[in-house]
């Protein structure tokens, strides 16, 4: 079983003014022209790439790191590869106020854990970069630098058995066993 | 309690086992499954990888269709095109190939897609199907590699709002005009996650290339898909499409019933309509052409899923009829389908846009992904008929939306013009 309760270092994405981005389009997190790359490992490098201020993202992410932002995070196109190319870098987790409802579904498939945060804007001052973020999935509870808690929406039960099998072809294996 | 039409669709689809009640996931059975040269060859690279020479599910509802970059103009895209080709001849699958046009367009002109169907593919706009009253998603090619074997998906039914265009549009006003409209009215998520229905006069009087208008923004609204109830000649024309392969078919359209239950209605009035446009940065940010009137323009687009239809270039034709466009703009026609292309070439369409010098593509996606024509560079101004003008999709200029006839019109002025009307 892969563990249910995941932390990582912060990474804010926020525009130039300082406000959370909303909005990220899929082109921004992974742009079009990159489209023919179609082996995983290599997608790492361009994430972000077309975002303001966040060009250099892919060389400044750690594993394990978690990334934030504001509402319909991953709007636009069906590209799996705006998802994959966080899984390459070793993303521990995405967390926004909402997400474009494609892009949920397929990080959802590929196991990559992300987490709806309904109030996110209201406490959108108080996340830095650096700062250490724990979540636990399976209850919606964030915790932030070991101190503060907030409640996001905990794993629907589609979403955890998915992620606890892998990926979508794992479950899949699981569900045509069962 | 009654049910929606995304309710009665996906009930007809799915084993029963699992309320069709919004928030519940279900698995869907799929009537068509698709991917295209964008994501196609990561199906077929995922497939090999977990299923390994097994069969799909169904290769009568699997299929391709390369749209993007067509014919392909550089080498990764010719290699990849050609993977998906090999793979699906070892499959038996078809594949509409680089000739045939926008796989969406394609689909619902094959009779793939017909109300009350299900349909997906690697395409986000696939939500067109709801001009027709069918449900289309688009999805990653994880998704796809798994709906190929299986011939089915798993899907948490959203919930249902309805949208009521009231008023009769002023005749200076498209279809396009009236999606700007909503889509002024809901924002980029006001339908975040949820179903669309369709309804009101403005949207009855729409005949099918305004409903693919329509249908094609939701995406762009947030939302899952967006159904437009199909009229008589809708179900008539799907019909005659879906009996090229099925003699016998009856299409039949699903409706809502009277008590079924929605989150939200949204009310908007078209009849003091104006021509509307879609300034950078999003395709939500939507202002009268008239505010922005005189900005010098440097290249026209127009085509794409949401405006590539007959009826779209043969309004422009309207406009440009022994005019011509401005000598500095790079104007660009691309028809959505094969079929489209020889309407417009039989009724002297191309022949009109020709003369009034356009440069005609063959069918496809064009200028709307990076894949083909009409990028933009440093400082350029570009008007498109395209669903999305996000910074740096088509390049580092600027892209604004609008319908067909204003960017007919802002070709001929070298500015953006709202046009003599
Ligand atoms: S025209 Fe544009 S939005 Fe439509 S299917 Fe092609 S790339 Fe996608």
């Amino acid at each position: 079983m892969k563990p249910t309760h995941i932390s990582g270092k912060l990474w804010v994405l926020r525009d130039p003014h300082g406000q959370l981005y909303d909005d990220v389009d899929t082109d921004m997190i992974f742009h079009n022209r990159y489209l023919h790359i179609t082996d995983p490992a290599e997608m790492g490098r361009y994430a972000l790439d077309n975002l303001r201020g966040w060009e250099d993202f892919a060389q400044r992410v750690r594993p394990g790191d978690i990334v934030m932002a504001g509402r319909n995070f991953g709007a636009g196109s069906s590209r799996q590869q705006a998802v994959d190319c966080f899984l390459s870098l070793g993303v521990g987790a995405l967390v926004a106020e909402s997400f474009g409802a494609i892009y949920k579904r397929n990080a959802i498939n590929s196991g990559l854990a992300v987490v709806t945060f309904p109030s996110l804007s209201r406490h959108a001052e108080t996340f830095r970069n650096g700062d250490v973020l724990s979540i636990d999935l399976g209850s919606g509870e964030l915790q932030l630098n070991g101190v503060r808690t907030y409640r996001a929406q905990p794993f629907s039960r589609v979403q955890m058995a998915i992620y606890q099998a892998g990926d979508l072809f794992a479950y899949g294996e699981l569900v045509a066993q069962a | 309690m009654g049910q929606t039409i995304i309710q009665k669709i996906f009930a007809a689809h799915s084993d029963g086992s699992v309320p069709v009640e919004p928030g519940n996931v279900i698995w869907l059975g799929l009537d068509a499954r698709t991917a295209r040269d964008f994501a196609g060859p990561n199906v077929v690279r995922n497939y090999r990888r977990h299923y390994g020479d097994a069969p799909v599910a169904d290769r009568t509802k699997t299929f391709f269709t390369f749209d993007l970059v067509v014919p392909p103009s550089n080498i990764p895209y010719a290699i990849n095109q050609q993977i998906c080709r090999t793979w699906a001849g070892e499959q038996g699958i078809t594949v509409y190939d680089v000739n045939a046009g926008i796989g969406s367009h394609v689909a619902l002109e094959e009779g793939l897609a017909y109300p009350g169907s299900t349909f997906v593919g690697t395409d986000s706009h696939l939500n067109i199907m709801g001009a027709v009253g069918a449900f289309g998603q688009g999805m990653g090619d994880k998704d796809i590699t798994f709906a190929f074997r299986t011939g089915k998906t798993w899907i948490e039914v959203p919930e249902t709002m309805r949208v009521v265009v009231r008023g009769q549009m002023p005749a200076n006003c498209t279809a396009r005009d009236l999606t700007l409209a909503v889509l002024r009215r809901l924002g980029s998520r006001g339908a975040l996650g949820r179903a669309i229905e369709f309804y009101g006069e403005a949207v009855e009087a729409l005949g099918l290339a305004g409903r693919i208008t329509l249908a094609s923004q939701v995406t762009e609204m947030g939302g899952i898909i967006g159904f437009v109830p199909p009229s008589a000649e809708v179900l008539a024309w799907t019909q005659a499409r879906v009996r090229r392969r099925q003699p016998q078919a009856e299409v039949r359209g699903v409706y809502a019933d009277p008590d079924a239950a929605y989150c939200e209605t949204v009310t908007l009035d078209v009849s003091g309509l104006e021509p509307l446009i879609a300034c950078p940065p999003s395709p939500a940010n939507v202002k009268p052409v008239r505010e922005v009137a005189g900005r010098r323009v440097d290249s026209v687009f127009i085509g794409s899923c949401t405006n590539g239809r007959f009826e779209d270039f043969a309004a422009v034709a309207e406009v440009v009829r022994g005019k011509h466009v401005a000598p500095h703009v790079m104007a660009t026609v691309v028809p959505a389908t094969r079929r489209v292309y020889a309407q417009m070439l039989k009724a002297g369409v191309l022949e009109t846009l020709f003369e009034a010098g356009f440069i005609i593509s063959n069918p496809g996606c064009g200028g709307c992904a990076s894949g083909h024509l009409g990028m933009t560079g440093e400082g350029q101004v570009n008007i498109s008929t395209s669903n999305r003008n996000f910074p740096g999709k088509q390049g580092p200029g600027e892209t604004y939306l609008a319908s067909p006839v204003t960017a007919a019109w802002c070709a001929l002025a070298g500015e953006i013009y709202g046009g003599e009307r």
